[in-house]
């Protein structure tokens, strides 16, 4: 976090300054390890099992927040009895289908009840959609002794009983001391009186298995009792400075704005349908056609009528999976002809660069806005591939537009980071030349696009035709009004265009309209409340009137559960938000995160319906049942428990179970993405990680054009151990060549104690570390690490795998030109599926695959 | 009333956004694109171009690991080499109490680079005078803290009055040892060699850790005791002298 948020990580300081216990779990020693109490030092890509520790550590000690657990939790439910964990199967669950290669989740529900989740994934698998949201409140059958062993109490404690010091010294690299020495620190700062806090990155997410890491981190901290709590919860770092805004009003192709789920084309036919399929008749997501309509209403505005369901067939549909990594297979297969990259750079920082250039080179028009031509601009001109004469500028048809960006200081504008706060940031002076805003560029895109379609009589050019697009400009540059944008976000009364001041006012019958329902309340009362700046000093220390958090101001979500089920403070030094009997309403440090007037023993009738099912005790109202999820019965496409699997390319077999990958991982079967054996690969002996390095960003665009943050780390390097160095001939200060089956980058060489060899199973295990921020535009110049990296992803986010993988490093550079090449076999990449590991999804790979061989 | 800076490298997490701000508010050029091999220090020293210099130490003692970060800078020696021996007049001490190099007057004779104890002064290749930190004397006659301590993350770089800071850094040392970081010390707080410095520093192991010297003193006063040692001499000569003259004559 240091490393990598180091404004953020002030705040770390001043709690460490305040007594607070700092522990770092990180392959490396990096800067936050520096000023950390606690150090841990663990195998890429191994979290799950040192995180199952901690929940087998937590159960077997007994040491969970016994009230918050059965009352806040599933813990009591009684799941399916056709559930069968990946105990009995040897790392499968129940419902695995091997022809398709996905899960059929019916066994994961509870006991006579379906029941869908507050997110994720709906189109689970190619055929119905299984994980809408919810139709039944929750559990019908629960064991409030959570001695069943059918209730989720039990299921977690068995499916986490192997889990255990030895096995996570095993797994991890981790010594015994020093795991116990964490969970003993994590479990005794866990209580009434006392919470802890995870923050996580990329670090987490980038794996094959990577939203089951979060999940694991949300069992530890449901167990402990440190969700919805002050000083508890589960942060994600995100890695910009609004990619929190940008998953909130998304820039990901299956959500709209306010995680409405994006329709899709076969099952969605019509909103009643979509409302149907994608509301629930339980908890907070009752409330979605409000949002919905409301949405409909701000984009087609007076077209938007009862009579066309509010304008529903204008909006595009999803037809399948269009994440990055499947449009990227699909532009290198010439299937997709324009892109638009907008602040990215992908041939850079996204996974296997070589993919990524192949795709643009396929092309037929490529859009670029950034402060420079990047490595993304310039693909047909400066790449490796054309350094080594494989492919000749002249031969590669795509027509590339650059547009060149304002920074943050040229524009107005707001950042939501990962508080949820929303920050308003004011034009200082105007962009020079032609660099423009985001804002200024999709306005008048989208004015000339409505002036393109003008006169079309296509049915499906009518979206476009009847949306609003009225937004007042100003300036030289007839620059949109921002505050009117973040008005229309906000939402208003369509009779007289007053801002709504919340959603809680929305309506699902087209009189109100609303951009993005969780932002409504952002310009209450017809002011910016984003740009609210009162100091610290001047109000209480939940400090509401800075900026402004959504929802509704909330700093804390899920803030009921910081109360007793009786709704008292859990204890005088964590009070937050309670019930006030007198009043016979919430109150609180903060704004409490429930409804305001439903007392704590209100239990619903059994045929209440909406967000009168949310019970007086059930904090969590996103969820249909109002309860912290232990177990997922819905929702997730690898299980409904965090299980301990491999990387798709590891140094080591699975101790825990026969399967060794997470056997629902998305993986690209094609000649130009070859893999390496599950594990044991001769070649590639070397387990890798990648990461940032607070001198740069990503992949460069912003950095490695300035001097002063270019001469901070002029060159790529890679981090390697003194006893690897070693072992390979490295000096401090020498080249070296990385290869895997995809490519052969060349860096300098950091010998440091900072890395460490592990002892995994009575065997070392050397780990070499990569920053991955250089390209070949800018002031600084390097070879791309992501160029070493194949295409394989988290099958519930589709996030790439960059985080843990396996490699190989020798003494010296690179060969140039047609030579570069050579450290790997022609005939290996030739062939890349022998490398792929066999048998069904990774079981015993390596192992099947010599069988093979011989 | 002296200002300057209290640095506590306990709380620095070596993200060099004081050697950024230092360079961007100063306009200062940069030091070349060299990877050096030492830690994540790439900037190597302080000199004409970086004012600000954070250093990366990777400390082994015997099962302990750490890596100490420091941020480095013109200590403003109450007692100043650099300014001492200036020919020209060109360095001189602000009403902050800050050691300034007037660039107009600067001849670049290089004195001051000999002369300082830290070597933090330096001679610029292109013009040839000589630069180093100004404790960001224009910001300050606007009323702004300097640009590194303004950056500063987790507030490892203090900026105010130097008896203030005197009082925060005693204070953070006694804490610190209450925690058992019983190395924690203030470094330059009473130099005696140089009269103590403005810009003092919390460390946790020897001053050559971190590439400062143990025992920095002012040439002058070293000259001045020279001198004396000289004078000294002298006069033992001359008393030598007057006895053997004396003596000559009683033969």
């Amino acid at each position: 976090m240091a490393e990598c948020h180091p404004v953020g990580f002030r705040f770390v300081m001043e709690a460490k300054r305040r007594g607070a216990t700092i522990i770092h779990v990180d392959p490396r020693f990096t800067r936050t390890s520096a000023v950390a109490d606690i150090h841990v030092p663990i195998r890429p890509g191994t979290d799950i099992a040192f995180l199952g520790g901690l929940v087998n550590y937590i159960i077997t000690n007994e040491r969970y927040f016994t009230e918050y657990v059965k009352a806040y939790t599933n813990a009591t439910a009684l799941v399916n009895e056709n559930f069968k964990d990946t105990e009995d199967l040897d790392g499968l669950f129940s419902g695995w289908n091997s022809e398709k290669g996905q899960y059929e989740i019916s066994s994961w529900q509870y006991d006579g009840a379906e029941v869908g989740p507050a997110a994720g994934k709906r189109e689970m698998f190619s055929g119905e959609p299984m994980s809408e949201r919810g139709t039944q409140s929750g559990a019908i059958h629960h064991d409030e002794t959570m001695q069943d062993p059918r209730c989720v109490f039990q299921i977690v404690k068995r499916h986490y009983s192997r889990y255990t010091p030895e096995m996570v010294e095993d797994i991890c690299g981790i010594p015994q001391d020093k795991f116990l020495q964490v969970a003993e620190a994590l479990c005794s700062n866990s209580s009434r009186e006392r919470t802890s806090a995870f923050c996580y990155a990329v670090g987490w997410t980038q794996h094959s298995i990577g939203v089951q890491y979060i999940r694991t981190a949300c069992i530890v901290q449901l167990l402990l009792g440190n969700i919805g709590r002050p000083g508890g919860g589960i942060m994600a770092l995100r890695g910009h400075a609004s990619i929190q805004g940008s998953t909130d009003i998304p820039t990901l192709y299956n959500l709209l704005p306010g995680y409405l789920p994006m329709p899709h084309a076969k099952y969605d036919t019509d909103l009643p349908t979509y409302l149907e399929a994608n509301g629930s008749t339980s908890g907070w997501w009752s409330e979605m056609p409000k949002y919905m309509v409301s949405l409909l209403k701000a984009y087609w505005g007076d077209d938007a009528t009862e009579h066309n369901e509010y304008g529903y067939h204008y909006l595009p549909r999803l037809s399948g999976d269009h994440s990055h990594q499947v449009t990227v297979a699909a532009m290198a297969d010439g299937v997709v002809k324009g892109y638009f990259v907008m602040g990215e750079n992908p041939a850079v920082g996204s996974m296997h660069g070589q993919l990524q250039r192949k795709g643009l080179r396929e092309l037929d028009w490529l859009v670029v806005r950034d402060f420079a031509p990047t490595e993304t601009a310039e693909f047909w001109k400066t790449a490796p591939e054309i350094e080594r004469g494989e492919v000749r500028p002249e031969d590669i048809g795509t027509e590339v537009f650059f547009f060149p960006a304002a920074t943050h200081t040229e524009k107005d504008g707001s950042f939501t980071n990962t508080q949820r706060l929303l920050q308003w940031h004011h034009k200082a002076i105007e962009p020079p030349g032609d660099c423009r805003s985001e804002l200024g560029f999709t306005y008048h895109l989208g004015r000339r696009l409505r002036e393109l379609y003008a006169d079309s009589a296509e049915q499906r050019d009518l979206g476009i035709q009847r949306l609003t697009w009225d937004y007042p400009t100003k300036g030289p540059h007839e620059e949109p009004d921002a505050e009117a944008v973040l008005k229309e976000i906000n939402g208003y009364t369509v009779q007289d265009g007053k801002a709504m001041s919340g959603f809680k006012d929305l309506k699902d019958d087209g009189s109100t309209a609303c951009g993005c329902w969780i932002y409504s309340g952002a310009y209450a009362d017809d002011a910016n409340q984003t740009a609210r700046r009162k100091p610290a000093d001047e109000q209480t220390w939940v400090a509401p009137d800075w900026g402004w958090a959504w929802p509704s101001n909330r700093r804390l979500m899920y803030n009921r559960a910081s109360a007793d089920p009786d709704g008292n403070p859990w204890s005088e030094r964590k009070r937050y938000v309670w019930w006030d009997a007198q009043k016979k309403k919430w109150t609180g440090e903060d704004v409490p995160d429930f409804i305001e007037t439903r007392p704590p023993d209100y239990r619903p009738a059994e045929d209440a319906t909406g967000t009168d099912t949310i019970g007086g005790a059930d904090p969590f109202i996103m969820q249909a049942d109002g309860l912290g999820w232990l177990y997922a019965p819905n929702g997730l496409q690898d299980g409904p428990l965090p299980t301990h699997y491999e990387p798709e390319e590891s140094v080591a077999e699975n101790a825990l179970y026969l399967q060794q990958c997470n056997p629902a991982r998305m993986e690209w079967d094609r000649k130009d993405n070859p893999f390496h054996r599950a594990f044991d690969d001769p070649r590639f002996p070397y387990a890798i990680t990648t990461y940032r390095l607070t001198e740069h960003h990503t992949a460069g665009g912003m950095t490695r054009w300035l001097s002063w943050l270019s001469e901070l780390q002029p060159e790529m390097f890679c981090e390697i151990s003194p006893e690897l160095a070693r072992e390979k001939g490295l000096r401090n200060g020498d080249w070296a060549t990385i290869s895997t089956a995809r490519t052969v980058i060349e860096c300098r060489v950091l010998v440091t104690e900072r890395i460490r060899p592990m002892r995994i199973r009575k065997r070392i295990v050397h780990t070499i570390g990569l920053p991955y921020h250089w390209g070949t535009k800018g002031l600084v110049t390097g070879d791309s690490t992501n160029d070493l990296i194949g295409f394989v992803a988290d099958p519930n986010s589709s996030i790439q795998e960059s985080k843990a993988f396996t490699g190989n490093i020798e003494r010296g550079r690179r060969g140039r030109g047609r030579g570069m090449l050579e450290p790997i076999d022609d005939k290996l990449r030739d062939l890349p599926e022998v490398h792929k590991p066999r048998g069904k999804h990774g079981v015993r790979a390596a192992t099947s695959q010599e069988d093979e061989e011989t | 009333m002296a200002t300057g800076f209290f640095t506590d490298t306990t709380v620095c997490i070596g993200c060099k956004a004081c050697e950024v701000a230092c360079k961007e508010w100063n306009q200062l050029p940069d030091d070349g694109f060299v990877f050096s091999g030492m830690s994540y220090d790439n900037t190597v020293m302080l000199g004409a171009s970086t004012w600000r210099h954070v250093a990366f130490v990777e400390r082994r003692r015997n099962d302990d690991f750490s890596w100490l970060m420091m941020s480095d800078v013109c200590k403003h020696c109450r007692s100043a080499a650099c300014l001492e021996v200036c020919p020209t007049g060109a360095i001189v001490r602000t009403e902050f109490g800050s050691v300034y190099v007037q660039p107009d007057i600067c001849n670049g004779c290089g004195y001051c680079v000999v002369a300082c104890p830290f070597g933090v002064i330096d001679r610029r290749e292109d013009d040839g005078r000589a630069w180093k930190c100004t404790l960001c004397y224009d910001r300050q006659r606007g009323g702004l803290e300097p640009a590194c301590a303004k950056a500063c993350p987790t507030d490892s770089i203090r900026f105010g009055e130097v008896d203030e800071l005197r009082r925060l850094a005693e204070a953070r040392v006694s804490t610190l040892h209450g925690e058992g970081v019983s190395d924690a010390y203030l470094y330059g707080v009473d130099q005696p060699g140089t009269d103590g410095l403005n810009a003092f520093f919390l460390l946790v192991d020897e001053p050559e850790v971190y590439n400062l010297p143990p025992d920095p003193s002012t040439p002058t006063k070293v000259a001045a005791s020279s001198w004396s040692h000289v004078l000294a001499a002298g006069a033992a000569l001359l008393g030598a002298t007057v006895v053997a003259v004396v003596g000559g004559r009683q033969r």
